[in-house]
């Protein structure tokens, strides 16, 4: 297989993602099948060519950029309207650190 | 009045001649919408009292003689991932399920400053991640012209309702494909303009390189109108493009007369027998409406899969690390844990299977001694392709092909194997990965009666001419 178990979990990890054992399972086969597909790309000459990082049209980078000034914006109320726990205008979390 | 076969201009003439009003126009719509909605699930939610708030301010303008706008009193459906101030918006996710937007999105206004009246938010694929509309948390959507088989997708409600006459018009995002695919599975028009024409603000980002809104309606020239209100420059994306907006609609005179299209052989090889008879005779219609038909090559087409997914998961990956329990959406509380017990609580039970499978694949392709072997490869061949589409348009106005390999699939068909579900993008993704404006439009059906769609392609920028060709095609089938 292309991807172990171990490789599966460290992702996960990495993507602050809690899987279930079956998930595991499913990923080590779904996502191994997939890369093996995906392995083609190595089959093609790509000597020279500039990577694609933008989809880019003729115009100047700085002509998209609005003036740096401020506008309106949302009330601290609206941005904590939708959090599952928030107190005195703030976002509350589990305890990050000790003192 | 029948309103499943309502359009712009059928709404336009009914007001001014006061065969209805707005107010009532929208009532029976929502009752239309409401009773039939048990067929497909394609409607998550209405929103009422938004639309009647709306439909009395049309009223009062037609009522003093003012200009209502071009969408006056037209009901529009709005996809889940395009966020409604006030209007629960939860991208198909269980994750976001009682999130209330504090904003519009920048299309969603615009459609209202044009009078049209929004009356609901449609079902997808979690996320915009899918291509049958079975990946949606609040269960899969129904086709409503194939009993027993999916409308396709990420947009498959907004296909669905536009194609049931549970609203006029409809807005979707199309990443890979996710508009014009469900267009041609339910038999309607599905644009997907230019990167950067319409203003992603409001949009939940996807993979911010490929995202895109895009118009579904039963007819060109009413998906023409609705691009037209919804494109141009909004300085809340700065990669909207400040380009001229064309008056689509006023542009469509029929005539094609000496336009050239091209026919890639890559895209005829691997379609259906069926699909692809119906594409041949477009391809015929098209030389007897006067256009020089040739065949080109777009040579590095059998990569795109690979590209596009490798990319898409990978700024997927990216743009749903928001979704942290913390500001919005739901969180799974984990007793005496860190944040990071918290975050991962969350994201694990508030995801559905192919979401953390791409944000797996995303943080894969994008992780330590992977980074060049696959993202830089990608965005490498991405560049190929676009290539291969800056040739193409050198010699020819517009490129024809079929937007789906097959017709639409069995509900549950593909579901159990994500490789062959991701290769139903085939013919779409090349398009999304070059940024070009595409559109679906109905090309007749397979024996069986499920609908066939035509993809026409055209250069950055080049939606007039697109409409063009798929108005003169739509007017020499009727």
């Amino acid at each position: 297989m292309k991807l172990t178990e171990k490789e599966v979990r460290y992702v996960a990890d990495l993507a602050n993602l809690e899987l279930s054992e079956a998930e595991v399972q499913g990923m080590v086969k779904d996502l191994g099948e997939i890369l093996d597909h995906m392995d083609r790309l190595s089959l093609i000459d790509t000597e020279g060519v500039q990577p694609m990082r933008q989809v880019l049209f003729p115009a100047s980078e700085a002509a998209t950029l609005r003036a740096d000034e401020p506008g309106p914006c949302l009330t601290n109320e609206q941005a904590i309207a939708n959090a599952v726990n928030a107190a005195q205008g703030y976002f509350r979390v589990p305890l990050v650190i000790e003192r | 009045m029948d309103i499943r076969r309502l359009t712009i201009n059928s709404i336009r003439d009914g007001l001014r001649n006061r065969e209805f009003s707005a107010r009532e126009l929208s009532i029976e719509a929502l009752k239309f919408a409401e009773q039939e909605n048990p067929r497909t699930n394609g409607y998550l939610r209405f929103c009422s009292a938004r639309a009647m708030e709306q439909a009395a301010r049309v009223d009062a303008l037609v009522a003093n003689g003012e200009d209502a706008g071009v969408l006056a009193g037209v009901p529009v459906a709005i996809k889940d991932v395009i966020v409604t101030k006030g209007v629960v918006t939860t991208c198909g996710s269980r994750i976001l399920e009682t999130y209330r937007p504090p904003y519009d999105a920048t299309a969603v206004e615009r459609i209202e400053a044009a009078g049209g009246i929004i009356i609901g938010k449609t079902n997808c694929d979690e996320f915009a991640m899918g291509s049958s509309n079975e990946n949606s948390a609040y269960g899969p959507v129904c086709n409503p012209v194939a009993p027993g088989r999916v409308p396709g997708g990420s947009s498959g409600g907004s296909a669905a309702v536009v194609a049931q006459g549970a609203a006029v018009l409809a807005l979707g995002s199309d990443t890979g494909g996710s508009v014009r695919q469900p267009a041609s599975f339910c038999g309607v028009v599905g644009v997907c303009p230019t990167y950067g024409r319409v203003s992603r603000y409001g949009l939940v980002a996807f993979a911010s390189s490929l995202d895109h809104i895009g118009p579904f309606a039963r007819n060109v020239s009413d998906a023409a109108t609705l691009l037209h209100v919804i494109a141009g420059r909004d300085v809340k994306d700065a990669t909207s493009a400040a380009a001229p907006v064309p008056d689509y609609a006023g542009l469509l005179d029929g005539n094609v007369r000496g336009m050239k299209l091209g026919v890639p052989r890559e895209y005829m090889k691997d379609a259906s027998s069926e699909t692809l008879s119906q594409i041949e005779g477009a391809v015929e219609r098209f030389r007897m409406l006067g256009c020089e038909v040739r065949e080109i090559s777009l040579p590095s087409t059998g990569y795109a899969i690979d590209v596009y997914y490798v990319i898409a998961t990978a700024e997927a990956s990216s743009n749903l690390a928001r979704f942290d329990g913390v500001r919005y959406g739901m969180r799974a509380e984990v007793d005496g844990g860190s944040l990071i017990d918290m975050y991962r609580a969350t994201r694990g039970r508030g995801f559905g299977a192919e979401v953390k499978r791409r944000i797996m694949l995303g943080t894969y392709v994008l992780s330590h001694g992977y980074y060049d072997a696959y993202y830089v490869k990608a965005q490498k061949v991405r560049a190929r392709i676009a290539q291969d589409f800056t040739r193409a348009f050198e010699q020819v106005d517009a490129i024809l092909s079929p937007v789906s390999p097959f017709p639409a699939f069995k509900l549950g068909e593909k579901v159990a194997d994500p490789m062959q579900m991701y290769l139903s993008d085939i013919f779409t993704i090349t398009g999304s990965l070059a940024g070009i404006p595409c559109m679906s439009v109905p090309c007749g059906a397979t024996s069986e009666g499920l609908p066939v769609g035509l993809q026409i392609m055209c250069k950055h920028f080049d939606e007039a001419p697109m409409f063009r060709i798929a108005h003169a095609f739509e007017t020499s089938v009727a």
